[in-house]
């Protein structure tokens, strides 16, 4: 299976995307979205999205905060910030382009 | 979040590690939930450390995170080998406040500059030529109508400002009964605003206050003294005080830290030049001159115009010395104006402390490099016992960088925490050699501000320090070759060689602190040990002024009131004090020979003094009570050999030649010993004495507003009667007041206190040079000979006796010494070149200014060679052998 990442930040995109539409996911739900939603043909890897999530927090895009389950356990749940919004346009449109270029050249060949 | 927010978390890293851990395990959870089989959700997370690493990586700064644990590593590491640290941190913090110490001092005496507007343009006008005592000289010393045709020559180049000499003088902002002291500056009233200065209170003097002759009766205090005097009153504005039989008032405030332009001296009282009675005299040099040069403006072309300008007014002037040497009046004519650098002010103690303050700053320097050998050695023999742990963490892949990190932190640690208590010492230090700067009496006031430059130097310092001894090991760490490490077969010799020439190198400094402070103890000794001629004991000095001036049977009236006092053994009245600093001279003419070019000093006092003072009566008479200047003189040998050729001058003639009067003529009634005049180094200068009782042209007596009444008191300690005699004096006769009482003890020692600062400043340094060099020596004897417990073990083993062992264990250092030693006395005799201005009667080749030092090294070398060599030789072989 493709990982996200080989595509270079589509990862953070997806996240972002995902979030937009349903704020505050932990990150195994997150990870079960992308699966869900790309027809179970992405999947991301655990090793790469902690990373990125934290590296997307330091930047200020999404924000998180722990809340405590029936069990007792906590979880951290994510959302978007505002920035992380302006961020998500523009990755979006970026992806767009990127893409439309590429088919560009498939169409050619 | 922010960089801040990643700052935080380095420092409360615990927490977030145990935060990106609960995330994992919930995540964890969540999927074993939703029916995923553990261990492969466990396998998808990959190495957990990694990504904890990674997801921490983002969190947090990570070359600070590094850096904090290196620095708690460090701190564990210091804390291991307490009693080493300590000695390492204590000689450095020794080195290091010593040295910022001294540069507080150089600073705020050499190279600040003054709080006033563009310091830099600013240059001091002297002259260099052949002075009056046919030697080399610079004098700044300027008459004022010179200046003023300076002044107006150069007008559209450059500015110049007249400065006194700050004196300090007596001041009463009451009745005669309330004098007190103050330091006095008369300034150009331009200066102000040529400075950029602006008031504190009231107004500051502009050019219209220096127009008329004694015209201005204005003061302006210094900030520093209207806080000091005033508690910052507002009301000072319009006060009046009476200083020199002037009312002045009170005119302004100047800014908070303008201290006037001597550094060493504050002035306290700004007066307009033309106050100054000197200011209509062409030959009262009272005032120095500073040029305010604008960018642009060359120096020489300036100077020379300048001094055209000053070489034209001393040939006028010259027209009227009917008597004076031609060769006197050539050199008088042939000096070179020029401009030197006044960015940090003008001032005597500048010029007399710039080389010792200098030699003191090379020899803490030195202290310094000894105490970081010490620690270098210390950082080289512990990085040997953690070779293994240093490559360990090679070979499970710490990076290079990091381990060097690792060790400069480590040195930082010590450096810092040195430079901590250092700061300390300095903060302590440096008022105290302030305060041993001048006598008690006329104490050094100089700020010593703890700004920006002082930190900064300070701060340079410890950097610079910590790679002078971090960067050794640090580069050992670069180069650690695993595999050959963890094998334990790493070259020692190449460690031990380091360590020697560390060794040889603090031998060889140590060797250079002790022979200058050996010089400098010396030249101290011996001149604190200068016949003066005369006894000081129990002489107290009486500096007297009068209302108006006082006929010389007056002042004789009030010397015979303090005669007459119990406790007092002889009282009587001169013009001046031997060694204060005052002198008078003029050529003298024989049988109205022409004058042979050798200045005579004088001092005329009333009968009894010779006896008040202990000077010997060599042959004829003292002076009777009516005998008068002009007409009796006293001489010394020396007047005798300069102007008699050593004849008996008894009952001769000859006469004093002023430059623009005619001569007066003496007929010498006695010769007395030798005595110090004006100063302990120079040879003992001819001299007459001439009786207080003065008659002017017409045959009135002179009367004297002021005179110093000499008294021998009975009491060991005269400084007890000192009150007494104040109130004595005043009652005595109305209208004398006693403005300054000193022992001539004090004005005696006053001229050795630069070389007494020397000496025990030098000394001291010099016992912490041979502490710390022993210290360092003993540490790498010691390491040596762990190093070779298995060699000493064996030789023993095989029957090498005690002796053998220790000769082996020692030979190599003794060598290092000795070669050290010998590097030292080079850089000692080159080295005197540079202070032999500040020696005296010392000679770097005496045999005991090079054994002193020798052997106090070689007794420091035994002392400091004696524990590991003990060890070495009570090595028990069995121990050993069997422990490998």
């Amino acid at each position: 299976m493709p990982k996200p990442d080989s595509l270079q930040g589509s990862l953070d995109l997806l996240v972002l995307k995902v979030l937009s539409r349903q704020p505050r996911l932990h990150g195994y739900a997150l990870m079960t979205a992308i699966q869900a939603r790309s027809g179970e043909v992405l999947r991301v890897e655990e090793g790469s999205l902690y990373p990125a999530l934290h590296r997307m927090e330091e930047a200020g895009w999404i924000r998180a905060h722990w809340v405590t389950k029936d069990n007792g356990r906590r979880s951290r749940l994510y959302e978007l910030t505002p920035e992380g919004k302006k961020q998500l346009s523009a990755e979006e449109s970026r992806w767009l382009a990127v893409t439309a270029a590429v088919n560009r050249v498939l169409r050619t060949g | 979040m922010s960089l801040w927010s990643r700052v935080v978390n380095v420092f409360r890293e615990d927490r977030l590690s145990r935060e990106i851990e609960e995330e994992f395990q919930s995540h964890l959870e969540e999927a074993i939930e939703q029916g995923r089989d553990p261990e492969e959700v466990r396998r998808a997370f990959g190495a957990a450390l990694r990504l904890r690493e990674e997801s921490r990586d983002a969190r947090l700064i990570p070359w600070l995170d590094s850096l904090r644990a290196d620095a708690i590593f460090g701190w564990r590491q210091l804390e291991k080998n307490r009693v080493a640290s300590a000695a390492a941190i204590l000689s450095l913090a020794l080195g290091i406040g010593a040295c910022t110490g001294a540069f507080r001092l150089i600073d705020a005496l050499l190279l600040r500059p003054l709080p006033v507007a563009h310091s830099e343009q600013l240059y001091a006008l002297a002259r260099q030529g052949i002075g009056p005592e046919g030697k080399p000289q610079t004098f700044d010393g300027w008459a004022y109508p010179d200046f003023q045709l300076m002044r107006a020559a150069v007008r559209d180049q450059v500015e110049l400002i007249a400065l006194s000499y700050s004196d300090r003088i007596d001041l009463t902002y009451g009745s005669d009964q309330e004098f007190e002291k103050a330091y006095r500056q008369f300034v150009s009233g331009w200066m102000f605003g040529s400075f950029g200065l602006r008031p504190a209170l009231g107004r500051l003097f502009t050019e219209s206050d220096d127009v008329k002759p004694g015209g201005h009766p204005y003061a302006v205090l210094s900030y520093d003294y209207w806080a000091r005097r005033f508690g910052k009153n507002s009301k000072v504005i319009g006060r009046t005080f009476r200083m020199d039989k002037n009312l002045y008032q009170i005119v302004g405030v100047g800014p908070e830290n303008f201290t006037g332009t001597e550094p060493g001296t504050m002035t306290d009282i700004f007066i307009p030049t033309l106050m100054h009675p000197g200011a209509v005299h062409r030959d009262w040099t009272w005032m120095r001159t500073l040029a305010r040069v604008r960018p642009g403006v060359a120096l020489e072309p300036l100077a020379a115009k300048l001094g055209s300008v000053s070489r034209a007014f001393e040939m006028e002037r010259a027209k009227g010395f009917t008597n004076m040497p031609k060769k006197e009046l050539e050199d008088l004519l042939n000096l070179k104006l020029v401009l030197l650098p006044a960015a940090a002010g003008v001032s005597d103690l500048q010029t007399d402390y710039r080389r010792p303050l200098a030699a003191l700053a090379v020899l803490v320097a030195l202290v310094l490099l000894i105490a970081c050998a010490n620690v270098a050695n210390l950082m080289t023999a512990q990085a040997a016992a953690r070779a293994r742990e240093m490559a360990l963490r090679v070979s499970i892949g710490a990076g290079r960088r990091r381990l060097v990190q690792l060790v400069l932190v480590e040195s930082a640690w010590i450096a810092f925490l040195a430079a901590a208590l250092g700061g300390v010492f300095a903060w302590w230090a440096a008022p105290l050699i302030v305060s041993m700067l001048n006598p008690p009496d006329t104490p050094v006031r100089l700020l010593l501000p703890a700004d920006w430059r002082v930190l900064g130097f300070g701060l340079i310092l410890t950097v610079g320090v910590t790679l002078l001894f971090g960067l050794a090991p640090a580069l050992r760490a670069l180069a650690i070759q695993p595999a050959s490490a963890l094998k334990g077969g790493e070259d020692p010799h190449a460690r031990r060689r380091l360590m020697h020439a560390l060794v040889g190198l603090q031998t060889a400094f140590c060797f250079l602190v002790l022979f200058v402070a050996g010089l400098f103890v010396a030249t101290f000794e011996r001149l604190s040990h200068q016949p003066t001629g005369f006894s000081a004991d129990r002489v107290l000095t009486l500096e007297t002024d009068t209302e108006s001036p006082q006929s010389p049977d007056n002042w004789e009236q009030v010397a015979e009131h303090l005669r007459a006092l119990p406790g007092v053994e002889r009282a009587v009245v001169a013009l001046s004090t031997l060694l204060a600093g005052w002198s008078w001279n003029n050529f003298i003419s024989v049988n109205g020979a022409p004058v042979n070019g050798v200045l005579a000093y004088m001092l005329s006092a009333s009968p009894g003094w010779i006896d008040a003072m202990r000077i010997p009566l060599l042959a004829g008479r003292d002076f009777g009570p009516y005998d008068t200047y002009p007409g009796s003189a006293i001489v010394n040998p020396t007047f005798a050999k300069v102007y008699f050729n050593g004849e008996n001058p008894v009952g001769k003639s000859f006469d004093v030649v002023f430059s623009e009067n005619p001569h007066l003529r003496f007929t010498v009634f006695g010769v007395v010993g030798d005595v110090r005049y004006r100063d302990m180094r120079e040879p003992i200068l001819p001299q007459a004495y001439f009786p207080f009782r003065g008659l002017d042209a017409r045959g009135a007596l002179v009367s004297r507003s002021s005179a110093v009444f000499i008294v021998r008191t009975s009491s060991p300690n005269p400084m007890a009667m000192a009150s007494i005699l104040r109130r004595e004096v005043a009652r005595a006769r109305p209208g004398f007041r006693v403005s300054n009482i000193r022992t001539q003890q004090e004005i005696n020692e006053s001229h050795t206190l630069r070389e007494r600062l020397l000496a025990r400043l030098a000394l001291f340094f010099g016992l912490v040079a041979l502490l710390l060099a022993g210290v360092g020596l003993y540490g790498v004897l010691d390491y040596s000979v762990i190093q070779r417990r298995r060699e000493i073990g064996i030789r023993m083993a095989l029957g090498a006796p005690a002796a053998h062992i220790a000769r082996q264990v020692t030979t190599e250092v003794s060598f290092t010494v000795f070669a050290g030693a010998l590097v030292g006395l080079a850089l000692g005799m080159a080295a005197t070149r540079y202070i032999e201005s500040l020696l005296y009667q010392v000679k770097a080749t005496d045999a005991s200014m090079l054994a002193v030092p020798s052997l106090a090294i070689l007794v420091a070398a035994l002392l400091a060679a004696l524990p590991p060599v003990v060890r070495a030789v009570r090595t028990d072989p069995l121990t050993v052998l069997r422990s490998e």
